[in-house]
């Protein structure tokens, strides 16, 4: 097509050069958007690019979506929680408790639809991800394994170059937005002296006969170990499990990605003597030793390198031969290594600079905060391999997680390629208390992935409007005016979920007495999961975000609020939750936000030169609040109104009673009275 | 036929005079000089009246003269009139005409002699010859001075009545006199028009003494209780006449005690006795002073939240589900109202709502739903509802409309009542037309508009006839529109003399029809056409048109009258307004029984609050000052002008200006910023060494958290805003629902 309009300008010898050319250049098929595996986070994106109508297409090496969970976790039980009764019909909330559903406009499409278990069996995950990529009919190329990803540079590309792919059959797919989401596939492995003794939580047999009246050493410390060890907890003779780092109880550390209590058997019978035990050392150090009979036993590397490479391993020196009260003294039966997952880098030419090269860069691909790839501009990471950015703080590894910042990335790149702003609602002041009361009580985006996307609020000049705008990965704030189209001349608040700054960690008692805070004064001092709003007067720059105080998720802010925490997560309390962020907003925008009745409107109207944003944007454009009988009752009973039905007299006499507060001059009435925050932040 | 009436009302006047007057020629005496002095009695007081025998029978004064026989006759005082005639000479006939008086004797004794125009009324009359008669029983004193002589010569000897009038000769002077006569011979009358002397006079005397004692109170109870002396005559309180000691407590609700104490000790004892409960609170509501921020301010919060326990009969709507939101709404036309539980505006309004539901129980075709967004927010984002409340209706074939008028009960009931017909209605014969003009065709529509809109169109006008149809649509719901486009369209035309295209307006309430040309024919335009034409030319201003009449950014001259509007002071503005005077005003009056909340304006414009009727004239928009129209003042055409054409010389005095105070925040908000800050720097001087062995750490761990108990603390009472204001027990009871969460 493209070829044939620009024919006659090139004129007949260039019409026949391409004509000529273009079988020997076999241009290989382009795409906008290529998606590197059909798992949670590929045909999430899918979903999204399919919905914008987007050109793009999914590569996926196995028959079917999910590829990963038909074999794990191998002992077929998800962790990630199915709640399917919630007591609410929010759908939006009910999110917050379903752990594994992807995100799509079908609410057939739902997780608890596929399992009545709690924690559901890893079958049903597959036959959902194939549900969900056939009834939405995602374009995913099944059975198509990407070998080998180059770049090629061209100035006319978006990103000034394209993603060559080669699959296995040497067809080459051109790209010019790569979206890599293909887990962590490769097990890792620590290199020690023996570690080929170790079977790996991969192959190792799931049968607990298997283990009948063995001795079993596990390797590692995280969940797959805990639920191997669970498996086989009930026939061994004992289950000793060694890692570097002391165990961490995702209770304890509010990280869904560490220990969870139903894999956590072991450290009862571990701490009730039942002859399990954990014990910590650094892997690197040690070697495995295999007898003659096949037992194995712990020894130190330290020891093999001491003695002669001819040497049988039986004769090699054991620690308890120094130290006869060695732990590990035991020979064992079976060594199983869990040591995690890494990223499979071995499909990408170096040229596209994934890899860091650091130990952790072993495991990830190095990334910014918006997922797309330090090394390689129009490259993003989804999914589980994109949880460097939040690793041990936040759910981006996992599917309740990610499915907020694959849409993230989505919103992303359809401003960048396509001119669509970051979405956003636009509402009067007015409703500011409001569209922020709903937010924190129903979205899921927030509360999953809480301290990485956050709502943000951009005001409008003179804060009489202001633009909403969800999830957005806040790492990136500042540079939020490019990435999302949107303006943040005005001022802006930040909506993010936090936990009590001290309250998190493994060695943390997450049990002690004042754990729970109750008054809206302490609220700063709120432990469990609760939104916290951050007031900027101005966008910060890379260097605020980058050297922001530590622990802090953003840069010091103008002001800060706290909404209290609560035990039900329901933020809807007039007093407790609703007025003290109507003040803090107040204070911050240094105006009066509250809502008032039609009357007291009128009148202001007729008393005053200036109306409060509610009477202006309600009443006076003929919207305003009419009361009832019974409510106009309320008003006059909690003196928030001077009841003028009564005779004029009366009024007078009340309102010289000393010490008796005229109703409406006080509490209605703007006063100097409050200080605003914003002016109190000037001399900071 | 005018003057035909004039003359006729002359004719009753002078039958009425007639009879009104028949009686003065008998009660008041006329004599002749000769006569009248041969009539007095020594001892016997009597007023005479000299007048020329050739002035008129008839004068204000003698009819106030005549009416102040019998009072005086009942003191035992003669009144006559005396009319000088040439041949009887007496000094007392003054020369000319004007200079006619009154005359007192007692006897043949002149006591007083009165210029007509002190006597100005009966009472005024009955009040002079009084005060005249009774020069001794009642002293008329100016100064302290005065008083205090009076005071010292009377001491021990008699009671003095002190009595202050505000002008001799009004209706209290005569009263003070009437009172005087009877008992002037039991008590001393001391009178006063000196309001200075009235002021001084209630404490001066004790004044001293009294702040003596209270000095000496204030020191006894120093930190305990403040002391204050008040004037109880400035105070229009009602105080119980014995109490001399006012007791209020400090806390909240407790009403004030009023006692009766005799001693400086029995004050102190009852205040520390009474202090002993309070001393307790003392530490929780020591910082209690001024408003606190966790108290609620907002009116629709506060008064949705006292009403949270009454039950609505929600029933009577329909509550809509995701499952059910569709099938509903495309079964049956229906209005749905989006909203969320927790928001109280939202709550506010679902009462009107329900209001409505009540009114139109079993009478409307249209069914009345609601969803509540907090449970299906999905629903109200696809149906485009991101703020709440919102009122939106769906009708078959048609796109939803959002409701845009007042949040209440009234103007949504009419909403739904004038969405039963089509926009524009589609008219198609003349009579049909003349019965859509005269109100007839939606008789039970027209109470909810008060215009009806008609478009004339000849047939072939396409485009404006869908301009019209589209204003039409806008409107709808608020004004009823109709369309008539038939061929016969020219005999409406001429009838209403309207060049087509037009419009005609039927005001029903006047049973007016007017008709506007319509040059331009863009939907907006005719929008704002139709918009315009439903202003009154003096309507009366409420809490729901004041938005219609206030974007006009005129300033607002406000008739404010208690009820209805004197129908002379709205002609008198008509008038105006037809001669173009009020044409940079918005003239409209207040009915403060229809409008209470206007007192409160008028407390706002006036201290004191002189009587109504007010005429006020409000510069909203540009400066906020008030001009009164002079309350002495009758509100007719020529004052009004002389007073408007003063105010635009610039020579009226504003009597206010509007506050141009900004909205600002009402109480400050907690700053938690820089209570992190004060918890991190204190947190910083103990840093937990990092290696610990194992038996450390625990000691350790539970160190942090006294550590952590001590932070919570130090910083809590110094940062502290404010004390959480929720009485105790609720603390307590806090305290014992958190074992909850170990459950």
């Amino acid at each position: 097509m493209g070829l044939s309009a620009a024919a006659p300008l090139w004129g007949p010898p260039g019409l026949l050069l391409a004509i000529a050319l273009h079988p020997a250049l076999s241009v290989p098929p382009r795409r906008d958007y290529c998606v590197l595996g059909a798992g949670p986070a590929g045909l999430q994106m899918a979903y999204f690019l399919q919905r914008a109508g987007r050109d793009y297409a999914v590569f996926e090496r196995a028959p079917r979506p999910g590829s990963f969970f038909t074999r794990y976790p191998r002992h077929r039980k998800l962790i990630s929680i199915n709640k399917r009764y919630t007591g609410k019909a929010n759908a939006e909330f009910n999110l917050r408790h379903d752990w594994n559903s992807l995100l799509s406009h079908d609410p057939r499409l739902l997780f608890r639809h596929y399992s009545r278990a709690y924690f559901p069996d890893a079958r049903d995950m597959v036959r959902y991800l194939g549900d969900f990529a056939d009834t939405l009919g995602l374009r995913v190329q099944y059975n198509t394994t990407i070998a080998h990803v180059t770049l090629d540079k061209d100035r006319q590309a978006w990103n000034g170059h394209y993603f060559i792919l080669t699959d296995q059959k040497g067809q080459v797919h051109q790209c010019s937005v790569l979206l890599v989401a293909t887990g962590l596939s490769v097990p890792n492995q620590v290199d020690f002296p023996g570690s080929e003794y170790a079977e790996g939580y991969e192959s190792v047999s799931v049968n607990p006969e298997d283990f009948i009246g063995q001795n079993v050493l596990i390797l590692g410390r995280g969940n797959s170990a805990f639920e191997t060890a669970e498996n086989i907890l009930g026939v061994t003779n004992f289950i000793h499990m060694l890692s570097r780092s002391r165990v961490r109880l995702s209770w304890a550390t509010h990280y869904v990605g560490d220990l969870r209590a139903i894999n956590n058997g072991l450290l009862d019978t571990y701490q009730l003597k039942s002859l399990d035990g954990l014990l910590e050392s650094d892997l690197t150090d040690l070697a495995i030793l295999k007898d003659s009979k096949g037992k194995f036993h712990v020894t130190l590397k330290f020891f093999l390198e001491e003695a002669s490479t001819n040497q049988s391993a039986d004769s090699i020196t054991l620690p308890q031969d120094d130290n006869d009260n060695f732990a590990m003294r035991v020979p064992y039966d079976r060594v199983i290594r869990c040591l995690g997952w890494n990223f499979d880098f071995s499909i990408f030419n170096k040229s596209l600079r994934l890899n860091s090269g650091n130990a952790f860069g072993k495991k990830y691909p190095l990334i910014r905060a918006s997922y797309e790839s330090k090394g390689s501009r129009g490259l993003f990471i989804l999914g589980t391999a994109s949880h460097s950015v939040d690793y041990r703080k936040s759910a981006g590894g996992f599917i309740h997680g990610f499915r907020y910042t694959v849409r993230a990335v989505h919103r992303l790149l359809e401003h960048r390629h396509h001119s669509i702003t970051w979405p956003a609602t636009k509402l009067p002041i007015t409703q500011l208390t409001s569209s922020i009361v709903r937010r924190v009580n129903e979205a899921s985006g927030l509360y999953q992935m809480f301290g990485v996307l956050a709502d943000v609020i951009l005001l409008k000049e003179n804060s009489t409007a202001f633009e909403y705008l969800e999830e957005f990965p806040i790492q990136m704030l500042a540079q939020l005016e490019t990435l999302t189209g949107r303006k943040a001349k005005h001022g802006l608040f930040v909506i993010n979920m936090e936990y009590g700054r001290n309250f998190s960690g493994p060695d943390k008692d997450v049990f002690f007495d004042d754990r729970s805070v109750g008054h809206t004064e302490d609220a700063w001092q709120s432990n469990f999961l609760h939104p916290v709003i951050y007031y900027y007067r101005h966008l910060p720059t890379e260097q605020e975000v980058r050297f922001r105080p530590a622990h802090w998720p953003l840069p010091r802010p103008t002001a800060i609020h706290h909404i209290v925490e609560d035990f039900l997560t329901d933020w809807t309390a007039p007093i407790g939750h609703i007025l003290p962020l109507r003040r803090f907003l107040e204070n911050c925008l240094d105006t009066d936000l509250r809502s008032f009745y039609a009357e007291s409107c009128f009148l202001f109207a007729l008393t005053r030169q200036k109306l409060p944003p509610f009477c202006q944007q309600g009443y006076l454009r003929m919207q305003g609040l009419v009361s009832t009988e019974s409510l106009r009752q309320h008003r006059v009973e909690s003196r928030l109104l001077r009841d003028y039905a009564l005779t004029g007299r009366r009024l007078e006499d009340s309102s010289q009673q000393p010490g008796d507060q005229e109703p409406l001059g006080s509490p209605l009435v703007p006063g100097p009275l409050a200080q605003s925050l914003d002016s109190n932040k000037e001399e900071l | 036929m005018f003057s035909g009436f004039d003359v006729f009302r002359v004719g009753i006047s002078f039958v009425i005079m007639c009879i009104f007057y028949m009686p003065t020629v008998n009660s008041l005496p006329e004599l002749s000089p000769q006569k009248y002095f041969s009539t007095l009695q020594p001892g016997k007081a009597s007023l005479a009246y000299f007048c020329q025998a050739d002035s008129p029978r008839t004068s204000v004064f003698l009819e106030e003269l005549n009416e102040a026989v019998r009072p005086l006759q009942d003191y035992g005082i003669s009144v006559a009139k005396v009319n000088c005639v040439k041949e009887e000479i007496s000094r007392y006939c003054g020369k000319e005409k004007d200079l006619m008086k009154a005359y007192l004797f007692k006897g043949n004794i002149l006591l007083r002699e009165f210029p007509t125009d002190t006597l100005f009324d009966v009472n005024a009359i009955v009040a002079h010859v009084l005060f005249a008669l009774l020069f001794n029983e009642v002293k008329y004193i100016t100064n302290l001075e005065d008083l205090q002589n009076i005071e010292n010569a009377l001491k021990g000897k008699a009671n003095i009545i002190f009595s202050y009038v505000r002008a001799i000769g009004i209706p209290e002077h005569r009263a003070v006199m009437e009172a005087a006569f009877v008992y002037g011979t039991t008590y001393q009358f001391v009178l006063t028009t000196e309001i200075a002397l009235l002021e001084s006079i209630g404490q001066q005397a004790t004044y001293e003494a009294d702040r003596r004692t209270a000095e000496w109170v204030a020191w006894r109870l120093l930190g305990k209780a403040g002391v204050l002396l008040l004037l109880r005559d400035s105070l229009e309180v009602n105080i119980p006449q014995d109490a001399n000691v006012v007791f209020k407590r400090a806390e909240k609700g407790v009403p004030v005690e009023f006692l009766v104490l005799h001693d400086v000790d029995l004050i102190i004892s009852h205040v520390e006795n009474n202090m002993h409960i309070e001393e307790i609170q003392e530490d929780e509501d020591n910082d209690m002073e001024g408003p606190d921020i966790d108290v609620q301010d907002d009116e629709v919060a506060e008064t949705v939240f006292r009403d949270r326990k009454r039950k609505l009969p929600l029933e009577l709507t329909v509550e809509l589900t995701e499952e059910t939101f569709n099938a509903t709404v495309m079964a049956s036309d229906s209005i749905v109202l989006f909203y969320a539980g927790w928001q109280a505006v939202s709550m506010a309004f679902l009462q009107s709502y329900i209001d409505v539901a009540v009114k139109l129980k079993g009478t409307s075709a249209m069914l009345l739903t609601r969803i509540n967004c907090a449970d299906w927010s999905d629903v109200c984002t696809k149906q485009n509802v991101t703020e709440f409340p919102i009122v939106k209706m769906y009708k078959k074939g048609e796109n939803p409309v959002s409701y845009a008028g007042m949040l209440g009960t009234e103007d949504l009931l009419k909403f739904i009542q004038l969405n039963r017909i089509s926009y524009p209605v589609n008219i198609t014969s003349i009579q049909e037309a003349e019965e859509y003009l005269s109100g007839e065709l939606y008789k039970d529509l027209i109470s909810y508009s008060s215009v009806s809109v008609l478009g004339l169109f000849s047939p072939t006008m396409k485009t404006a006839k869908e301009d019209f149809s589209e204003a039409g649509n806008y409107l709808k719901g608020y004004v009823i529109t109709g369309i008539y486009s038939e061929e016969d369209v020219l005999l409406l035309s001429t009838k209403y003399v309207a060049s087509l295209p037009a419009l005609l307006l039927a005001r029903h309430t006047e049973g007016k029809i007017e008709s506007v040309p319509l040059a331009s024919t863009h939907a907006q335009d005719i929008v704002q056409i139709i918009t315009d034409a439903l202003l009154e030319m003096f309507p009366e201003i409420t809490v729901e048109n004041l938005p219609s009449y206030f974007r006009l950014q005129k300033p607002l001259l406000i008739l404010f009258s208690d009820g209805s509007v004197n129908p002379q002071y709205k002609k008198a503005i008509l008038t105006l307004v037809k001669q173009k005077y009020l044409d940079s005003f918005t003239p409209c009056w207040l009915n403060l029984k229809n409008t209470p909340v206007g007192r409160g304006i008028l407390r706002a414009y006036f201290d004191p609050l002189p009587p109504l009727p007010l005429l006020v004239l409000v510069n909203l928009h540009s400066g906020g000052q008030v001009f009164a129209f002079p309350s002495d003042q009758a509100i007719i055409e020529e004052n009004l002008v002389l007073w408007l054409k003063k105010l635009e010389a610039g020579l009226e005095n504003h009597i206010t200006i509007l506050p141009a105070q900004e909205w600002k925040p009402p109480l400050p908000a907690y700053d938690f910023l820089s209570m992190i800050d004060a918890a991190t720097s204190q947190h910083g001087t103990r840093k937990v060494p990092k290696c610990m062995k194992e038996t450390d750490v625990q000691e350790n761990d539970k160190e942090q958290h006294e550590d952590r108990l001590a932070v919570r603390k130090e910083p809590i009472e110094t940062l502290r805003i404010k004390h959480w204001n929720r009485s105790n027990w609720f603390k307590e009871a806090e305290k014992s629902f958190r074992h909850d969460k170990e459950l």
